[in-house]
């Protein structure tokens, strides 16, 4: 094993030319693309896949029973990402290579490493945010049945996340992709003994497959229209502007990679499956379901943006994403208020905020969009751990069994309050400076041309009011009021509240990362070898003033009013929620009839029609072929019974019968008389003389 | 004189002996009939000594060889037919088939 | 005379002996009476039906070859076969009919019918034909040069010399054949019980 590591090592050492430049494009100067640093960083995809491998052969005998590998590949990937990171921050880090595994025609299928400013962010994210879910998971995971798979599922999803981030073409991206599809459908389904966790594991799944047709249709229309599936040859046709076969079809390209991006990252209408994701364990969703997996789509976006929002190519998309974005965000934010699982309340949360991210995107705030998926995924994660914690102290996800919590569980508490003020944007919390960076981003596209850019501006404000509401609501009922559970919650043990404190910290400080006007380290982090500024991704001088004054009161508003509905009056919080808003609510807590929808017009109609079509056409054709081979195979065997008995037979017993009787002949010549003997032989002895005489 | 006249003289003794051996009943002089042949193959081998000269004789010595051994096959052979009377009571060829296949 | 002389085998010309020249050489004369007694006693040694008789035309017969070996020189084959021959194994013959108590008469049928008779006479007569026919095609007229009777102690140079292994395994032979006489013909106790 390692000397194939060592030889695929050398092999980029050796084609190093490979990646680094490309002509045309202005680029940053002075950057890293060359070293050992980063020649070795395809490590850090490759160590988690390794550490699942383990796993999986020798997990049950190991140190922790797995956990151990896991944690510690984990941990490798956060030093690592660390590392770049920082080499990225003090000078910058252009790095891409790959080595050649196949060809399709014309084609050339490579697998590599890309190590850029959005990557490294990438791989940062993961390994701290993994890292720390990985701890906390030893201690969530105890005690289950299925523990060391658990972990080799996760590695493998970590190692598949990293596969993706890493890639440098569509194709490892794609593989990187159905990588994190296989361990999402692997870990929702972990408690498999119930069957409707097994249900939601394929909802998963097939939705996102769906999407996929999308992916795959995209990712082929680029690629063959550039000939290479390397994103930096597709970015570089973009930059220079060279009309062909990619000006021509990007409009496809663009909107079936996103529709792609739409299954991954759960943007309405492909939304369905999160909110039934959070059957998996508190660690797999925090991971998963708020940091990584479904910022996929995100990432996608952020590495084709160029393509996306140059007018000669895709840039028609970006309206159809932003709108998407819009939609998710204000839509989903409802279905959190109605929410007793205090997991589905975050998972809605969480597609409400990727709308965000996706809306961003949309405008052409790049920068925006990125630093927003960075700092959610640490209040994010933040709070499904702490919902996780508070699962595990009363044994259930519903609100009905918890309240007054607080009181039980501080460290809990208060890290969920610092997730909570994150996520709601209030200053100096994480989330303040993301969102309203997104709303700048918004309001500028708006006023440069982008006309829809204002309407889904105004959409984000709204949201950002619900969002508040929702989570006072859920903190109130969750952590306030009288305990109305069963026995005796406690709070988690250390290894799954240090986790939670570290998280906190992220949240309460990765805002800071980009003040606008005075500190943006993030910006200059995810910048891209192409300078995207002309490309619509707005660097804002400073705060934009106005728009906070207009957010910050309307979310502190949103916390009253849930204060005031949830805080007090706790007793009779269970009728006053039938209650609210006739029309909506029971909208909302049918989650807009969608699942309905699809069940009807998709589920049961495959299920009915076309699995009876199946099944028709597997019992009379394919039977009947398997039943008309078995039945040749018998007239086969019949007539090789005859040839064998009938026809072989009677030549061996011909055989056996000839012997005897040229025998019952020929014995006749051993009379037992010599003269006989003599004369035979002295006969034989004329024969061969006239034979002599006569030749 | 001619080698010939040799030669078809050994020739019909030759010939005769193997009727003799072919027709014989008796178990002796079946015996008989073969020194005929073996005197006849002697008078080749003494013939053809004689006309090439052979300064090592070797046709002679071998002729000498010839007879010495036929002498102990008649031996063994006489020896052989006192054992097939005493337990046969008789010396009829015709009557040695216990090889008979 | 007619008849080539030239001693190297095969050499003959493609010319039939002259009979008359051959009747008028005394040896051909010799031989001719010598040969004749020999055929006709070999002729009744496998015709006669008394068994006796039988054995002592074979003793004509050999006579006949011992004399012609005579003629040619070959002294000491000659009176070997004498002594051996006639001397011995005519004897051993005499014995093997006494003590087989062969019928002596004239009655006995000593061959058998003619459905043996004829085939063996055919075989006979075509192996003769064969072995004739070739010897007179490959010795038309090859005379046998004049010639000194072998010197008996240059037989014996040559035999105690170049022969003597062959010679040496030839008595281990006679040896062999002795015991093995004796070892096949003589009467075990039981016999003697039974008696």
């Amino acid at each position: 094993m390692m000397s194939t590591l060592f030889t695929f090592a050398t092999q980029i050492h050796l084609a190093a030319e490979e990646g680094g430049h490309s002509d045309g494009a202005e680029e940053l100067s002075g950057f890293i693309d060359s070293g050992p640093i980063v020649e070795w960083a395809w490590l850090i995809f490759v160590v988690p896949l390794v550490a699942a491998f383990l796993i999986v052969l020798f997990g049950k005998k190991s140190p922790f029973k797995g956990w151990l590998m896991a944690w510690l590949s984990m941990g490798f990937v956060m030093v690592y990402g660390t590392v770049l990171l920082i080499l990225n921050w003090t000078q910058g880090v252009v790095y891409y290579n790959q080595i050649t595994v196949g060809e399709i025609g014309d084609l050339v299928i490579e697998w590599g490493v890309a190590v850029d400013g959005l990557s490294i962010m990438m791989y940062f994210l993961v390994g701290v945010v993994g890292f720390l879910v990985f701890t906390y998971a030893k201690g969530y995971m105890k005690g289950d049945v299925r523990y060391t798979w658990f972990f080799a599922s996760f590695s493998l999803f970590a190692g598949g996340m990293l596969v993706l981030v890493a890639s440098p073409n569509l194709i490892q991206l794609i593989v990187g992709w159905e990588m994190v599809g296989v361990s999402s459908y692997l870990l929702i389904g972990h408690y498999w003994e119930d069957y409707a966790n097994v249900d939601a594991a394929n909802k998963a799944f097939m939705v996102n497959k769906i999407a996929d047709a999308g992916l795959f249709l995209g990712a082929i229309i680029m690629a063959v229209s550039v000939q290479s599936f390397r994103f930096n040859d597709v970015i570089d046709v973009v930059v220079r502007g060279e009309a062909g076969m990619l000006s021509q079809y990007a409009f496809w390209a663009g909107l079936l990679l996103f529709i792609g991006a739409m299954g991954k990252s759960a943007q309405f209408p492909l939304h369905v499956w999160l909110p039934d994701a959070m059957a998996g364990p508190t660690p797999v969703s925090a991971l998963m379901h708020a940091a990584t997996m479904v910022t996929a789509g995100v990432y996608l976006l952020g590495r084709l943006f160029p393509f996306y929002f140059s007018d000669m190519f895709a840039g028609d998309v970006r309206n159809i994403i932003i709108v998407v974005g819009g939609l998710t965000l204000f839509l989903m934010g409802f279905l959190a208020i109605t929410q007793k699982d205090i997991k589905k309340v975050l998972a809605y949360s969480t597609v409400s905020q990727l709308g965000y991210m996706v809306a961003a995107m949309g405008a052409g705030a790049y920068t925006a969009g990125l630093f927003h998926l960075f700092t959610h995924a640490f209040f994010k994660s933040l709070l499904f751990l702490g919902a996780g914690s508070v699962i595990h102290a009363v044994h259930s996800n519903s609100v009905d069994d918890m309240g007054g919590l607080r009181k039980y569980m501080p460290k809990t508490y208060w890290t969920f309050i610092i997730g909570t003020l994150a996520l709601i944007g209030i200053f100096p919390f994480a989330g303040f400076f993301s969102k309203d960076e997104i709303l700048a981003s918004m309001k500028y596209a708006g006023g440069n041309g982008q006309d829809v850019a204002n309407f889904i501006l105004v959409l984000g404000i709204a949201g950002a009011f619900v969002t508040a509401f929702y989570m006072t609501r859920m903190v109130a009922l969750t952590f306030f009021g009288e305990y109305k559970g069963h026995g005796e919650p406690h709070e988690s043990p250390a290894i799954m509240t240090w986790p939670l404190i570290g998280l906190a910290v992220f949240a309460t400080t990765a805002g800071w990362l980009n003040i606008p006007g005075m500190f943006t380290p993030f910006t200059d982090w995810v910048a891209t070898r192409v300078p995207l500024v002309g490309l619509g991704d707005h660097h804002p001088e400073g705060f934009d003033i106005p728009l906070i004054l207009i957010v910050t009161p309307l979310v502190l508003v949103g916390v009253g009013i849930g204060w005031w509905l949830y805080g007090k009056d706790r007793d009779t919080q269970a009728e006053r929620d039938s209650f609210r808003i006739p029309v909506l609510w029971p909208l909302w807590q049918n989650l807009y009839y969608i699942d309905d929808f699809y069940m009807a017009a998709i589920v049961r109609p495959t299920k009915g029609a076309i699995a009876n079509a199946v099944l028709w056409f597997d019992l009379n054709v394919i039977d009947a072929v398997v039943n008309g081979v078995g039945a040749a195979s018998q007239v086969l065997a019949r007539v090789t019974r005859w040839t064998d008995e009938d026809v072989v037979d009677s030549i061996y017993n011909g055989a056996g019968a000839l012997t005897e009787a040229s025998g019952s002949v020929l014995r006749r010549n051993f009379s037992g008389r010599v003269q006989q003997y003599a004369a035979f032989s002295f006969l034989g002895v004329v024969a061969i003389a006239v034979l002599f005489i006569v030749l | 004189m001619t080698v010939v006249q040799f030669t078809l003289l050994a020739t019909v003794l030759f010939s005769l002996g193997l009727y003799g051996v072919l027709t014989r009943k008796n178990a002796v002089l079946v015996l008989a009939s073969v020194e005929l042949m073996l005197a006849a193959v002697n008078v080749n081998l003494v013939v053809f000594d004689v006309y090439l000269q052979d300064a090592l004789h070797a046709g002679q010595i071998f002729s000498l060889f010839i007879i010495a051994i036929a002498a102990a096959e008649v031996g063994v052979g006489i020896a052989i037919v006192l054992l097939i009377y005493r337990n046969r009571q008789s010396a009829d060829v015709d009557q040695l088939r216990s090889m008979r296949g | 005379m007619a008849c080539d002389r030239s001693p190297t085998p095969g050499g003959g010309e493609l010319m039939t002996v002259d009979l008359s020249s051959w009747f008028s050489e005394v040896a051909n004369w010799v031989f001719l009476i010598i040969a004749i007694p020999t055929v006709f006693g070999a002729f009744k040694t496998v015709t006669s039906q008394n068994i006796v008789r039988s054995v002592l035309y074979l003793v004509v017969s050999l006579a006949g070859v011992a004399a012609l070996f005579i003629t040619l020189g070959a002294e000491f084959v000659g009176w070997t076969v004498v002594l051996v021959y006639i001397g011995a194994v005519i004897i051993l013959f005499l014995i093997g009919i006494m003590i087989t108590r062969a019928p002596l008469g004239t009655k006995a049928d000593l061959s058998h019918g003619s459905n043996v008779k004829v085939p063996a006479a055919l075989l006979s007569v075509v192996l003769a034909g064969i072995i004739g026919w070739s010897m007179v095609d490959a010795f038309e007229n090859t005379m046998i040069e004049p010639f000194d009777p072998t010197s008996t102690s240059d037989l014996a140079d040559i035999m105690f010399t170049r022969f003597v292994i062959p010679f040496e395994v030839l008595s281990i032979l006679l040896l062999a054949a002795l015991i093995g006489a004796i070892a096949l013909a003589r009467r075990d106790e039981e016999d003697e019980v039974n008696r």
